[in-house]
């Protein structure tokens, strides 16, 4: 079963990156998908018991999320670039460390979320153990506002259950 | 289309030039850590888009240059991977050896 999924994603996208359609580069690709989806098969569909229609769900709710993700990404960038440009560096940041207890518990959400963290304005994750997460931040307001509606929205997009 | 094209890839060395006085004037490791691992993300995808874009306009639309374009596009889709998990490990590694953060109360050299 996993094979034969793993199968069936890996054609289109060899396909789509090869471009070429001729006899050799086709058996060449056969071959290849062959070789990965035997071997690495069970690393690319973690849970084969899941449903399809939930799996597509999944898909649907990441959408809107990366495209919130590249605006904070785009808010992220001009924050750091502020801060480095500024006449007086020393003044404007305050480095700390700040830890938070995280309800999520795939391992998958977690590293999302951790992502996620690293990607906004002025904040890195730097260790996940179990389920607290410890964050260096940059300045003081970006400090308090963790973790902010950051978790509630990947809970929302791996439909997972969290507790305040 | 090319003035676009221009206009992104100017636009992805602004953010390459921040970043790296950035990393030139922060006091401490963890927060040069944050202007190498941050302003990257976003330079990278503005100068790879300015690329895709001029290479579509310069082959006129083909088939083939969309195939490019995609290779191009899967290329931001593995750096917004793999830049914070990049800085994530460069961080945890520090933090175990012990390095300590800057502080405002704290004057040591």
């Amino acid at each position: 079963m996993q094979f034969i999924t793993s199968f069936i994603l890996l054609v289109p996208f060899w396909f789509l990156m090869s471009g070429k359609f001729d006899m050799f580069h086709v058996v060449l690709g056969i071959i290849s998908i062959t070789i990965v989806s035997l071997w690495f098969g069970n690393m690319l569909i973690q849970s084969p018991k899941k449903s399809f229609p939930a799996r597509l769900g999944e898909i649907f709710n990441f959408i809107p999320y990366l495209f919130w993700l590249l605006i904070e990404i785009v808010k992220s960038n001009i924050h750091v670039i502020k801060i480095s440009l500024s006449p007086n560096i020393e003044s404007c940041i305050n480095p700390q460390f700040v830890t938070f207890k995280t309800s999520l518990k795939k391992d998958f959400s977690k590293f999302i979320l951790a992502n996620s963290i690293t990607l906004t304005p002025g904040t890195v994750t730097v260790r996940i153990s179990d389920s607290e997460f410890l964050i260096h931040a940059l300045t003081d307001e970006v400090a308090s506002g963790l973790p902010g509606d950051m978790e509630s929205k990947v809970a929302k997009v791996f439909n997972e259950r969290i507790s305040k | 289309m090319t003035l676009i094209a221009i206009i992104l890839i100017i636009l992805g060395l602004f953010f390459f030039f921040g970043t790296s006085i950035g990393i030139l004037r922060l006091p401490d490791f963890y927060s040069r850590a944050h202007a190498a691992g941050k302003a990257d993300t976003l330079s990278t995808i503005l100068i790879i888009l300015g690329c895709a874009l001029y290479y579509l306009d310069y082959s006129h639309y083909d088939l083939a240059s969309f195939n490019v374009a995609f290779k191009l596009f899967v290329i931001i889709a593995f750096v917004f991977i793999g830049s914070p998990t990049a800085t994530h490990a460069i961080m945890d590694a520090a933090s175990s050896a012990g390095v300590e953060h800057w502080s405002k109360d704290k004057d040591k050299s």
